[in-house]
């Protein structure tokens, strides 16, 4: 066994996005020693992407709103299965984290008395969603980077943790690549909080950068944590489809937030033909409504009308965007039409500076002049590590998830603006409680041979001269992701996907990487083939057995909501080599959420 | 000079998206690592809207798997992708294929301020160390948080940078004469304006520039504003008024008999 550095932390962090940022800082408020893990450099993660806002109850544009209608919401939207606990958390304690964002040096759009501006976005009832422009992730990240600076916790960047290690059952460390050496280096800790985000990189058309592949996911996996509600990944209705280079880069909801409106190829707004029944009461269902709405944002006066139907969660609007291309009523290039050249072009730049330079100068499109073609792209993923939605802790003592990679929160269909609300509301719980953790643990002990094992793994592909590319290995499974595990499935196409990535798994197992150890993105790729395998086919396997359409999870063989389903959760428990998915029931809302639900329809 | 792909197969290799006759750019990448590299050509397919970023991936997925570069969001929101392409300092995912004439040769050189790692990559964690150093954020106490939208907007210009480290790199202070560490250079100007024009904060930050961030060698050549991708006026509305606030209380005879009041 080569030599390799070694690190000791109380906590250790794994992703420097918003929810590991915010677990580390709350961490090392609690006095623990944190280290904090990412795969780029600081301040690089996915949340940098984020656009739209912050979904928090804070009532200054809208005095109606308050926590109970934002969970109300909340379980709306995701229809029905999330888990409660966590969407009533959620929606509490929201506010408060956005106050802490602005008194670490945050700077929100504001209103015209000085308090922080809040805009409208899918499926919030009121305007809710805190922001800044179109960039309001890059200002959480900034935010939260420059406090976890300040407060000293260490970071450990460009480098990937492939395996974690436990000892009598309980957490006790993970081992690591640095990027830039291909040197390995360990990190033994007390307890562990995985906040790696999606695995979008397991799809053709995706939002997603190079870094979701699943990896918090798989190595949690591989120690016994269990996947819940992987069937449920969200297509996000807008995403970019011309030109080519840039098909599934991400058009903020906020443009119809700000009154951007869908067309078809004939001029028509489709939507209007899909509002379900639990959204009636809050959906315009006439053109004449929906400009009243419009012509409210515009002038910024109390909200009298109901919204325009772009407004319908993210699930609804990307199916039937994908309907309408499907029945030959899409635009040039297989999308629709997002337009809000109605609105004045200063409000436009305003209100959308990235989104304007972006389809300037990648799609030379003008927004304020020019509709935009859309389509959907995957974005989320509301499936990930099972956790308690309390403390953020999993089955392994000692490991804990937040953000994007643990489920819960967004039951069958994120909102927009939940996943930075999420960040900030559980990667402080998760922090809390792996800090709480820690102090009554003692440091577990790794076992060299494991190490050795898990490094011989890594290094495997580079004894091999023949066999398939990283890169060509990973096209395959784009293939196969996007092809039968899409935004609409049925039996026979899923059947076939599981059956296609177990033969995918055994091929990327005989592949080779040419080069050395030394940043060699080849060798990244074929680690995190195997982690992005794992999720797909715990992803394939779920949606197979739910035999239903529900939420960010749509089946052409069974397209409605089921009762036989709607007290389930699915669980990926792993079985040997391969995924065992099994059904849990839905823990039962307690009289509190079943009135407040009652009463904020 | 090494070609494309030695067995590459044609059967694997996407079309040009145009379709009918296709085009293909000439790329020269620089290879190689602190001991020693050159540039090697690539002949890469080009499709409508082809950026820099997606040439490079390709000479990734067909011909070089282990071409090392830096990338993230792919849509000029997080600065990971910076390169200097014929000589110029810029954002690789940001760059079109199509703004060069065709057969032009397409340089790409890794930033030259910054020590090289491997091709396209360069050790810019000196610049995260010069960060630490920035006094952070501290309220006046007792604040309200109230504020006023055109007070913000002067700051959020600043917030918009999204250290892609163009402007280091292109600093004569850093770049000819290797002053980072002594020298914050634009980035950590900007960062310092945004919290030294924080309509709440309540600290005062000119000694630390004046003795620890070198502002002074800055001699505004404004080479730091022409490279942001993100349209910052670095030097007008960060550096410049950052040196008036350091003449002010250091230079003139009444800053300097106010320190003296104040003991400082």
């Amino acid at each position: 066994m080569e030599n390799y550095e070694t690190h000791r932390h109380d906590v250790l962090v794994i992703g420097a996005g918003g929810a590991g940022l915010r677990a580390a800082i709350e961490a090392k408020s609690q006095g623990a020693s944190v280290g904090l893990v990412c795969k780029s450099l600081l301040g690089k993660a996915h949340t940098v992407m984020a656009e739209g806002g912050i979904a928090a109850a804070m009532a200054n544009i809208d005095p109606q709103d308050d926590w109970r209608t934002h969970c109300a919401d909340t379980l709306r939207g995701g229809v029905y299965v999330n888990n409660w606990r966590m969407a009533q958390l959620h929606a509490q304690e929201a506010p408060d984290r956005v106050r802490e964002l602005e008194q670490w040096g945050a700077l929100f759009d504001r209103t015209d008395d000085g308090r922080i501006l809040q805009r409208a976005f899918g499926g919030h009832k009121y305007r809710r969603l805190v922001h800044v422009g179109d960039r309001t992730g890059l200002e959480l990240i900034r935010t939260v980077q420059d406090r976890a600076v300040q407060l000293g916790v260490d970071v450990y960047m460009e480098c990937t943790v492939t395996h974690l290690f436990k000892e009598d059952g309980r957490i006790a460390g993970a081992l690591a690549y640095w990027r830039e050496s291909g040197r390995f280096v360990l990190f033994p800790a007390k307890a562990i909080v995985i906040a790696t985000g999606g695995a979008g990189k397991s799809y053709k058309i995706t939002s997603n950068s190079w870094e979701y592949s699943g990896n918090g996911q798989a190595i949690a996996f591989e120690i016994g944590a269990e996947l819940m509600d992987m069937e449920f990944v969200q297509f996000h209705p807008t995403g970019m489809v011309w030109p080519p280079g840039v098909r599934g880069l991400l058009v903020t909801e906020s443009v119809r937030g700000d009154g951007g409106l869908l067309k078809n190829s004939k001029g028509e707004r489709f939507m209007f033909k899909h509002t379900p029944e639990r959204y009636k009461g809050q959906i315009a269902d006439t053109e004449a409504e929906a400009e009243k709405w419009l012509t409210e944002i515009r002038e910024g006066r109390p909200i009298t009308a109901r919204k325009p139907p772009e407004l319908l969660p993210r699930d609804i609007v990307a199916r039937a965007i994908y309907n309408e291309v499907k029945e030959g009523r899409g635009s040039e290039h297989d999308g629709v039409y997002l337009d809000i050249s109605h609105m004045p072009a200063e409000y436009v730049k305003r209100k959308l500076p990235s989104m304007y330079m972006q389809f300037k100068e990648l799609a030379d499109v003008d927004i304020t002049a020019q509709p935009m073609e859309i389509g959907p792209t995957m974005h989320y993923m509301m499936g990930g590590i099972r956790v308690d939605g309390d403390t953020q802790s999993t089955n392994v003592p000692g490991l804990y998830a937040a953000g994007e990679a643990a489920a819960g929160l967004h039951g069958a269909n994120r909102l927009g603006g939940n996943s930075l609300s999420d960040l900030i509301v559980f990667g402080r719980r998760a922090g809390l409680y792996a800090a709480e953790y820690a102090r009554g643990a003692k440091e577990g002990k790794i076992a060299d041979a494991s190490v050795d094992e898990a490094q011989k793994k890594l290094l495997a592909p580079f004894d091999r001269k023949k066999g398939p590319t990283p890169y060509e290995v990973h096209r395959e499974l784009q293939d196969i992701m996007t092809g039968h595990v899409g935004i609409f499935r049925n039996e026979i196409d899923l059947q076939t996907g599981i059956r296609k990535l177990q033969d995918l798994r055994e091929k990327a197992k005989t592949g080779s990487v040419d080069g050395g150890r030394q940043y060699n993105p080849g060798w990244h790729l074929a680690r995190d083939l195997v982690t992005m395998i794992t999720v797909s086919e715990a992803i394939a396997r779920s949606a197979l057995l739910r035999k239903e359409s529900r939420g960010g999870h749509a089946r052409t063989d069974y397209p409605k909501l089921e009762d036989a389903f709607a007290k389930t959760n699915f669980v990926a428990v792993r079985d040997g080599e391969t995924v065992k998915v099994e059904g849990r029931p839905l823990p039962e809302w307690p009289e509190e959420i079943k009135k407040l639900m009652e009463e904020k329809k | 000079m090494a070609a494309q792909g030695p067995h590459e197969d044609s059967t694997r290799h996407p079309r040009s998206a145009a379709g009918g006759e296709s085009r293909e750019a000439i790329l020269r990448v620089f290879r190689g690592d602190p001991r020693g590299g050159e540039a090697k050509e690539y002949k890469v397919p080009v499709g409508p809207g082809m950026v820099v970023l997606d040439a490079i991936h390709h000479i990734q997925g067909y011909f070089a798997p282990d071409l090392a570069c830096r990338w993230n969001c792919k849509a000029a929101k997080c600065g990971s992708c910076s390169a200097e392409v014929n000589g110029r300092p810029r954002l690789m995912c940001k760059t079109r294929l199509d703004e060069f004439a065709e057969g032009e040769i397409i340089t790409v050189y890794p930033l030259r301020s910054f020590p090289l790692i491997k091709d396209l990559v360069t050790d810019v964690s000196r610049n995260f160390e010069v960060n630490k150093r920035i006094p952070p954020f501290a309220p006046k106490p007792s604040t309200e948080w109230r504020m006023q939208q055109p007070d913000v907007d002067r700051v959020q210009e600043f917030r918009k940078c999204i250290e892609c480290f163009l402007c280091q790199d292109v600093c004569h202070v850093i770049r000819n004469h290797n002053k980072l560490g002594e020298f914050a250079g634009p980035r950590f100007f900007v960062r310092s304006a945004c919290l030294e024009m924080h309509p709440l904060d309540g600290l005062n930050r000119t000694r630390f520039l004046k003795e620890e961030a070198g502002l002074g060698y800055c001699n505004i050549t404004k080479c730091c504003t022409e490279v942001c991708p993100e349209d910052i006026h670095i030097t007008d509305n960060a550096i410049i008024p950052l040196k008036e606030r350091v003449v002010s209380e250091f230079y003139s005879p009444l800053g300097w008999l106010r320190r003296k009041l104040a003991g400082k």
